[in-house]
């Protein structure tokens, strides 16, 4: 690991050290470039993740408090948790289920395609599928992703024959253990999956791909690589030329610090990319860093996302095997015909014996009717429904003035009003995904409302034009040339597919233009 | 909570209230515990209503045959945070004498009925909460619900079962992928 000087401005400096963080600092310190990599959480290992279901969720999760508002029923339901993700080395790559789908083809033209919609703020994406498509195929390579490049898919578990059986029964045709970064045989020196089925926890063999135990050592080993872990950055500065110069931040003694830098990208999921932007405001920048559209932090997406659970007679113990190994294709279709825009993915989804109750349910379910289902939890069944969010420019991340942080910071509010598109893909997710099972033979069928989202998109999205969004095609801010932002913020809409792929697909894209912008001195 | 016989510690210790209880025989608790009468110290709540959380416990996840050594627990965790924090030891206590005076000792039938009428309060969703944050995340429970817990010290489920459920149909290879160890049997 190299130790880089806090003065030394010719460093990089990427703040948060997920899929787009990590991904990005591997590629950038492989090809010579200097980077600082600065990340909130702690530094955690195979060996350290806890496999306590409620201590894990302690030990990776973000859990200092943020604010909510909207008529989102995650208002409601989880009051101290509007939003699932991460705090610690690697990111939301640690908790993730590896689900590595690709976005649809039309997904990346959304306005073209779905035409007008009230109340959404559709843009195209500002580049072309197929170069998408490019770096998908890179991406897919080095996450080592099942059913791509010739890598086997995963085998079946016991839970995956029920939703097989369900769906095949019901005539979707494509149904199978999923595109998952995840080893089916060993690969990429990682060990292969042992169907343990505690991914969310931290995957402890390595065989689930994670920025931890890839990208970010082999960057350490490129000795361009300094990992400031427990240091969370809380402001960008920039020079009286309107360039972004240097990251303040708290180390994990909680002492001020302030790293030089040629440029800053920022990659911190969502929510709090947003508030780092809005919390670097200045003279010149009074709305906040890369704001002067005011698109920072509106168009919040976060995927129409559900469990439904089928409950059996027959033993499943869906607890064995990869938690996320299964998924429908059919849906992902647009076909308005169903009533709403865009499509979703039924993908398999296990929860351990706590977190089905405090999380998998209706927070209205008790008594009888819950004690029937928990004691059919060796017989359940359960699919999450992940679906492109419609972006509305009032669902937005800002500062809540009244809350503030252990640094006297404020903290992010986020503000949801669910899009009656959503609830019309709802209600049909949760309809096919209840024949589905009861094809399969449930005898009882459950549904969750809207859970906490980890996949949080949009807020400082591309566009082609600067009054639509925060950054260009290659996440470059339009007001900031050597501020990049490097996570799912950018994406310019949801699509159906769980972001992560994508995410990297991005980082890589923006690492070869960042190396041709600094070899040519543009930034 | 600890066994029975050093009660008497109870007084030097400050404690509130108690709550006692005795396992099952046979219970696959009682092979856990050290001995099967169990006893638990408040050290906010008064064993009255440590009583009455113990049946709002059962009454929102009830398990008939599971012991009352795992909804102890609960009671537990809601008496720390009522010791922590005195805004929850009020809405506790209040909360606990909105259900009246004989709800520990009703028939399920009554206790859901005062259950029904706070639904939507602030008590009724913060000891709902804390019951299936406590009750099903204790280990002691897991092997009541079949549930196996961690598996990586086991080598996972790879060959002990992930894949042999036999009521349906095995899945195509295609949509499916190569089951280690298959070949050599």
């Amino acid at each position: 690991m190299a130790s880089i000087s806090q003065d030394d401005n010719n460093a990089v400096v990427i703040i948060g050290s997920g899929a787009g963080g990590g991904t990005l600092a591997h590629e950038l310190t492989r090809r010579g470039i200097k980077v600082v990599l600065l990340e909130a959480g702690a530094r955690q290992s195979l060996a350290s993740f806890s496999q306590v279901p409620g201590e894990a969720f302690a030990q990776l999760t973000w859990l200092e408090p943020r604010t909510q508002s909207g008529t989102t029923t995650v208002v409601e339901d989880y009051p101290t948790l509007p939003s699932w993700t991460a705090k610690t080395v690697g990111g939301t790559t640690v908790h993730w289920t590896a689900a590595a789908l690709r976005a649809r083809p039309w997904e990346v033209s959304t306005r073209t395609t779905y035409g007008t919609i009230d109340g959404a703020s559709l843009i195209d994406w500002p580049l072309d599928y197929k170069e998408l498509l490019h770096y998908y195929q890179i991406a897919e390579k080095r996450m080592v992703v099942t059913r791509r490049n010739g890598n086997p898919g995963l085998p079946a578990s016991n839970h995956f024959k029920v939703l097989h059986y369900g769906a095949k029964r019901l005539g979707y045709k494509q149904v199978h253990t999923g595109y998952m970064a995840i080893n089916s045989r060993p690969a990429d020196d990682r060990g292969m999956c042992i169907q343990q089925g505690f991914c969310v926890q931290g995957c402890k063999t390595g065989a689930k791909w994670s920025t931890l135990y890839t990208e970010i050592p082999r960057a350490e080993a490129t000795g361009n690589l300094e990992l400031r872990a427990e240091c969370r950055a809380v402001r960008i500065e920039h020079g009286t030329d309107g360039r972004v110069s240097a990251v303040v931040y708290r180390d994990s003694a909680g002492n001020e610090q302030r790293q030089k830098a040629r440029v800053v990208c920022v990659a911190c999921n969502a929510v709090e990319t947003s508030r780092l932007l809005l919390l670097s405001d200045s003279a010149r920048f009074p709305h906040g860093l890369a704001n002067s559209s005011d698109q920072v932090g509106r168009h919040f997406c976060h995927h129409t996302g559900c469990f439904v659970w089928g409950v059996f007679e027959k033993p499943i113990e869906f607890w064995r095997g990869a938690t996320l190994a299964g998924v429908v294709l059919d849906e992902t279709r647009h076909d308005p015909k169903r009533g709403f825009a865009g499509g979703y993915h039924l993908e398999l989804a296990a929860l351990d014996l706590p977190s089905i109750a405090i999380a998998g349910f209706p927070q209205t379910l008790w008594g009888r009717k819950l004690g029937f289902v928990m004691e059919h939890y060796r017989s359940m069944a359960g699919i999450f429904l992940n679906g492109e969010d419609l972006p509305r420019s009032s669902n937005r991340i800002t500062l809540n003035p009244n809350v503030k942080d252990q640094f006297g910071l404020p903290v992010a509010n986020i503000h949801v009003d669910d899009h009656p598109n959503n609830a019309a893909m709802r209600r049909h997710g949760q309809q096919q995904a209840k024949a589905l099972f009861e094809a399969a033979g449930a005898i009882q069928v459950l549904m969750s409302r809207q859970t906490p989202a980890t996949h949080n998109m949009c807020v400082a999205r591309m566009s082609r034009d600067p009054n639509d969004g925060v950054v260009n095609a290659h996440g470059q801010a339009h007001d900031v040339a050597n501020l990049f932002v490097s996570d799912g913020s950018a994406m310019s809409t949801s699509t159906s597919a769980n972001p992560t792929l994508t995410i990297v697909a991005l980082a890589l894209r923006q690492a070869d233009y960042i190396e041709r912008q600094m070899s040519t001195r543009a930034i | 909570m600890r066994a029975k016989a050093s009660m008497d510690r109870r007084e030097f210790l400050g404690a509130t209230g108690v709550l006692t209880g005795m396992l099952a025989a046979g219970s696959p608790l009682a092979l856990l515990a050290p001995s099967r009468a169990w006893a638990l110290d408040l050290t906010a709540l008064t064993s009255e209503e440590g009583a009455a959380l113990l049946a709002a416990a059962r009454t929102i996840a009830p398990h008939d045959k599971l012991d009352d050594a795992p909804y102890a627990l609960v009671v537990q965790a809601l008496d720390g945070n009522a010791a922590r924090d005195a805004a929850t030891l009020a809405l506790l206590r209040q909360g606990v004498s909105g259900l009246g005076a004989g709800f520990a000792s009703a028939p399920e039938t009554e206790r859901v009925v005062a259950l029904q009428g706070v639904e939507t309060t602030p008590f009724f969703k913060s000891v709902r909460a804390t019951t299936l944050a406590t009750l099903y995340a204790s280990p002691l429970v897991y092997a009541y619900f079949g549930y196996e817990g961690e598996a990586f010290s086991k080598g996972g489920y790879l060959l002990r079962g992930f894949n042999d459920l036999r009521w349906l149909p095995e899945v195509p290879l295609a949509d499916s992928g190569p089951v280690f160890g298959a070949d050599s049997r």
